[in-house]
Order: structure tokens, then sequence, then C-alpha cells
């Protein structure tokens, strides 16, 4: 399934996850769980150990992953070895895009992709304007390349994403890092009316932690909503507590559910469109 | 693309940073050559930070090693060290801007200590990110800053060191871009600050581009300069880019090939990494990064030091800690200054060039005085 069909039907629930945090088997199990609480596509983090402007709680994921061994080429099994069938999507920094492989360039990393599997990319530190290789490797190999775009995203960069955008806008609400946070952003419905007629899904993420928040942006025109550092922190405190995975799993599970269901009312909130 | 140097260097940040990164290289292109500006900036390098620092005939080394050996004085500048030129520069650029709180990163704590001062002297209320780990191993200097009124957070994330307190303040600077300035502290990171700090540094090279000649009578045959980020080493080159003079940086060497900061003299030269923003030269995956002198611990190098290199226009060489330390002790007692252990590393280095008969004029930068290093010498020396 294309990642842009996970958007047809109603409002898409997208979830990240550090791959291998804590370690590679609950990861594989933490994925899964929230694939059946409804995830309607996945964006799974690839751990780099240099990230820029991550929160606290996604750094520490990340350090969490790579101390467990994670890498490039684990990552890669990794995702073969997942059972799920929703669109993958592989967050993470260009430099490990780009370095990969013999040749130069982006090629082999997304030749390798599309191989095991992986649907599209988010690179936050890949600017549009550098992303022309990306791009037309992702092309080569049938992939997308979702951009974000952030409140302050405005004019040449806004448009130069519009020409390259693939899958679905990454629509960040909230000024800052990712984090939970207790109150949905002003920004979100502003940052909706800026790309209003761009032709890809737009799904906003930063600071949705409940079923309520999701409702509220869906509500107020997403059509999906991303959510990370809220699922981050409950694999972060089952780390902590020594807790077994498949309780984290349930608890990934039902959170999931709760965010997909809160989209889903957000939806039916929608003044109707004849 | 400004702020590229043959394919290294650029924007390479997320994208909530590219509009106040972008913001900041506009005012920067505005505000810099402006006369009002240049007078405000000229005037406190002159009557707050000492300048125009002078050049030093070290009589006794050049005699010694069979070669001219000039040393700008930097450590003489306020603070004890090149860095005000860079804190001063972009306090009062941030000031111009409207900005109404200054962040830095700092490793050793000389960038933060050099912030926390042009914060209390232009009243700009100053936060310093730092390594947990740092801050237990330069306590004195978390205290200089506390004292100069600037407010220290502990950055308890990952490694605990520069590089998360980096992250740290980009982060903050993301969020408060609107009335925040993040001054960083090297020629490194995103567009635009390796070319901001270059010319804030660049000072240097000028001043002792003139005065070498007074005292010599004609220009250097080659330039030397500890190479960290690289900032006082860009500094002092940039006035002699079109000079028949070369130019060779001194990287951190370390104790051996699995443990050092020298990405440029002893890793594999491969495609560019793109590391905190930029794309430069990174030491090898298998390296762990250190040096004797945390100023220049740090695991990559300001990408126009990447350029210059691959050009051919400068050479960088490893200098190792022990060597570090020998030049440290030799400079003390030959000529009656301590010098910082990071500029060791270029005093050692010109040592190497002049016996091995490579120039016959050298001038090298003293980017720092040695006070700070004083506990390494009393263990490494036996003085107590």
């Amino acid at each position: 399934m294309s990642l842009e069909a996970s958007f047809a039907d109603e409002p898409a629930f997208v979830p990240y996850l550090a791959a291998g945090d804590p370690d590679y088997e609950s990861s594989l199990a933490y994925v899964e769980a929230l694939a059946r609480g409804g995830a309607d596509a996945i964006e799974l983090g690839l751990p780099f150990s240099e990230p820029i402007a991550e929160g606290s709680t996604i750094q520490e994921a990340i350090v969490r992953a790579l101390e467990a061994g994670m890498t490039v080429d684990r990552y890669f099994e990794f995702v073969a070895d997942l059972d799920v069938d929703v669109p993958l999507v592989c967050m993470t920094y260009y430099n490990l895009i780009y370095q990969y492989g013999d040749e130069q360039g982006p090629r082999p990393f997304v030749r390798k992709a599309a191989e095991v599997g992986l649907s599209g990319f988010v690179v936050p530190d890949l600017p549009a304007e550098e992303a022309g290789p990306l791009r037309d490797a992702c092309d080569e190999f049938g992939l997308d390349l979702v951009f974000i775009v952030a409140p302050t995203t405005e004019g040449e960069r806004l448009e130069r994403m519009r020409e390259q955008v693939s899958g679905y806008v990454y629509v960040q609400a909230r000024l800052g890092t990712t984090g939970a946070r207790d109150e949905v952003s002003d920004y979100t419905e502003r940052s909706l009316a800026r790309i209003e007629d761009w032709d890809v899904p737009k799904a906003v993420g930063f600071g949705i932690k409940s079923g309520d928040h999701a409702e509220r942006i869906v509500s107020a025109g997403a059509d999906g909503i991303i959510v990370g550092s809220a699922l981050v922190d409950i694999v972060a405190e089952g780390h902590e507590n020594d807790d077994a995975t498949e309780e984290v799993a349930q608890r990934l599970e039902d959170k999931a559910r709760e965010l997909k269901q809160g989209a889903l009312r957000g939806a039916g909130d929608r003044p109707r469109v004849e | 693309m400004e702020g590229e140097f043959e394919g290294y260097g650029g924007r390479h940040v997320p994208e909530p940073l590219e509009e106040p990164l972008a913001q900041l290289a506009a005012a920067y292109e505005e505000v810099v050559p402006s006369e009002e500006f240049q007078e405000e900036f000229q005037y406190y390098l002159k009557h707050y930070g000492g300048r125009p620092t002078p050049v030093f005939y070290a009589e006794t080394l050049s005699e010694r090693w069979g070669a001219d050996i000039y040393f700008k004085h930097e450590d003489l500048l306020h603070g004890g060290a090149h860095k005000l030129n860079n804190t001063l520069g972009q306090a009062l650029l941030a000031k111009k801007a409207g900005k109404e709180r200054l962040i830095a990163e700092t490793g050793a704590g000389q960038h933060g200590t050099a912030t926390a001062m042009v914060g209390a002297l232009l009243d700009i209320p100053v936060k310093v990110y730092m390594g947990r780990k740092d801050i237990e191993r330069q306590e004195m200097n978390v205290f200089r800053m506390r004292l100069l009124g600037a407010e220290v957070e502990e950055v308890t994330r990952g490694n605990e060191k520069l590089a998360e307190a980096v992250d740290a303040a980009l982060e903050d600077f993301a969020e408060n871009m609107d009335d925040t300035h993040y001054l960083v502290g090297s020629a490194v990171g995103p567009d635009p600050f390796p070319r901001m700090v270059r010319e804030f540094q660049s000072v240097i090279g000028r001043e002792a581009r003139e005065q070498v000649q007074e005292l010599h009578g004609d220009l250097p045959d080659a330039c030397v300069a500890c190479v960290g980020g690289g900032s006082n080493a860009i500094g002092l080159f940039h006035a002699f880019k079109d000079d028949d003079v070369m130019f060779y940086g001194a990287e951190p060497g370390g104790t051996d090939d699995q443990h050092h900061s020298a990405p440029l003299a002893k890793s594999e030269l491969d495609e560019p990494e793109i590391f905190q923003g930029a794309k430069t030269q990174v030491i090898d995956d298998d390296t762990e990064n250190h040096s004797v002198s945390a100023g220049l611990d740090y695991p990559a190098v300001g990408p126009e030091h990447a350029a210059l290199q691959e050009l051919g226009r400068a050479e960088y060489h490893a200098i190792t800690d022990e060597e570090a330390l020998d030049a440290f002790k030799e400079m003390s007692r030959a000529e009656g200054i301590i010098p910082a252990l990071e500029p060791s590393h270029a005093i050692a280095l010109a040592k190497k060039l002049a016996e091995e008969d490579r120039h016959d004029t050298l001038l090298v930068n003293l980017c720092g005085r040695g006070d700070k290093d004083m506990q390494t010498a009393a263990e490494k020396f036996d003085l107590s």
C-alpha cells in the first residue's frame, strides 16, 4: 500500500518509534503493537549518533537504541523482520543516507531501503534545496520523500518542498523540538492554511499526546496525526521500570488505539463539505 | 552559495532552525559591514579588549630552532584568549538585531566565559549550556561564568559533553529565535556561523600581517595555528590568503591512532560527513575523541579548514599530547610566556617545521595563556 493511500479513507494515525529502542527484540514487538493499535503508517527512526535539535525524549531513545547495538545494517534487518502490513517510513539524518554503500550519494541507501520494503523517508536535516539526489533516487526505486513544514517555513523554501514532496507533508504544529506538550498549538490552523492547496495529505505532528489532542487537530483540518514523544515516553518508562515487553507493548497498543479513535472523532466533528 | 567552501559547509539543519539562521545571515550581511557597527566593534576591541595585541619575536627559540619565530600575542587579549573577538562581534550584532538574550555552548568553559563577559559588558542576559562531565572537570570556569552573571545550564543527555551542549543550545535557539541569539564559539556549525566567526576573528591576521612586516621587513613564510574547530587559525590565515604564505594547522594528535581529535591529519579522508549542521571532516568511527587540551577536544573541524586542505592551501599535522606538553614547558622556560595547551600544539608544530628547515620565518598564533592549564602542568611536571 502506498503512503498516500494510508490517508485515503479516514484520518491517518502515524506513530514514531526509534528502531531498536531499548533493544532489538522488544522494539520489534513495540512497532507491531502500534500496527495492531491502528497505525496507518509508521515512522521508524534510524538512530544517528549526532542528531540535531531533537528533544531529550527522542534523543534518549536514540542513545538507548545505539547502545543496544543498532546500526544501519541492523536497521535494514529490523525492517525485514517486522511483521506489519502498513507502510514504513524511515526517519533519519542525511549523513547516514549519503554515506551508505560504495557509490557516492543516496542511491545505494534508497535501493536497499526499497529492497527491505520501506515506503519513504523523512530527513529532518536535509534542506529542500539539496534534496535533488535523494528525490531522484526515490523516484527510481518508487519511494516517497516527506518534508517537514515548520511554522516559520515560508517563501522559497516552502515552494521547493511543494515541488518535491510526496507521500504526505509533515506539518510541525509548534515551534521548537519534539516533546509531548499539554496544549495543542494555535499554529496548527495557520500552518495548514499555508499549504491548503498542496496535493498531498497533511499530517500534523509535535506535541500530540492524547486522543483529545488528536481529535482537535483533525477537526482543525489535518488529514492525519504524527505522534512520537508520547509513545517513546511509554517505551522509556517501561525500560526504566524493567517492565515485561508484553506489558509495554500492550500499553503502546492501547495508546495507539486512543490516538486513532481521537483522530476518527475529529473527522466526525468536521463540518461536512457538500 | 554563501557559506560553502569547496563543497564543505552549508546549512544542514532541521526546518525549524532554517528560518532563524536565514535571518541571522541576513542581519550579518547587512549590519556588520556598516560603519556604525564597525566603529562600535573597533572601539570595544581596543578599549575593552586591549587590541591591537602585539607580535613578539622569540629570540631564544629562533636561535635554538634555526628559523625566525614570531608570536601573535592573542593571550594578551582580555580574558586571556582570542575568544573575545568573536563574542564581542556577535553580541554587538545580536544587540543591533534586537535580540535580548544570548545563549552559548561551552566545553572547557573558555567560550562560555568570554560570552559571559560580553553579556555583563553589554547588559544582555546569558545562558551557557555545558555538559555535566565538563562542568565536573572545569569547575573554575563555571565559577567565573556565574560570577559574571551568566546562568550555567547542566546538560545531562548522551555523552554529557560539548556535542550535547551544542544540541541543547540549538534547541533553545529554535524555540526562542524571536528574542535569542545563539553565540557559537568556533568557526563550525551551519552557515552563517563559519563565515561570521572568521570575519570577527580575522582581526588577528590583519594586525599580525602588518606587525610582522614592521618587525621583520617582510611577510612570514608560513602561518602556524592550532585547530580544534579552528577559529583562531582561520582568523590568522584569512588575511594572508592572497599572499605567498603557507598555512599550517596543528591538530590534537592525542595519545595514539585510536585517541585523538585530528580529523584532517589522522583520519581517512573520504566524502565529507554532515556534522552539527555542516559538511565537514570528522574523526573515524573507531576513534575516541581525545585531547589533553579541552579546547581542541572536538571530533570535527570547521568546514573551511577541510576545504583549505583539499585545495592544498594548508597542511594539517597531528601533534601528540606529549609533544604539546613539551612545547608548553619549553616556551615557558625559553621565553617567559606560559602558553595555553591549545597553542602549545602550534608551538610544537612550528618547532618541527623549523628543525626540518621547511621555512625560514614562521608566524605562530599564541591564541591563549596557560593559567587555566596549571593543574595539568603541576601533575605532569611535578610542580607541587
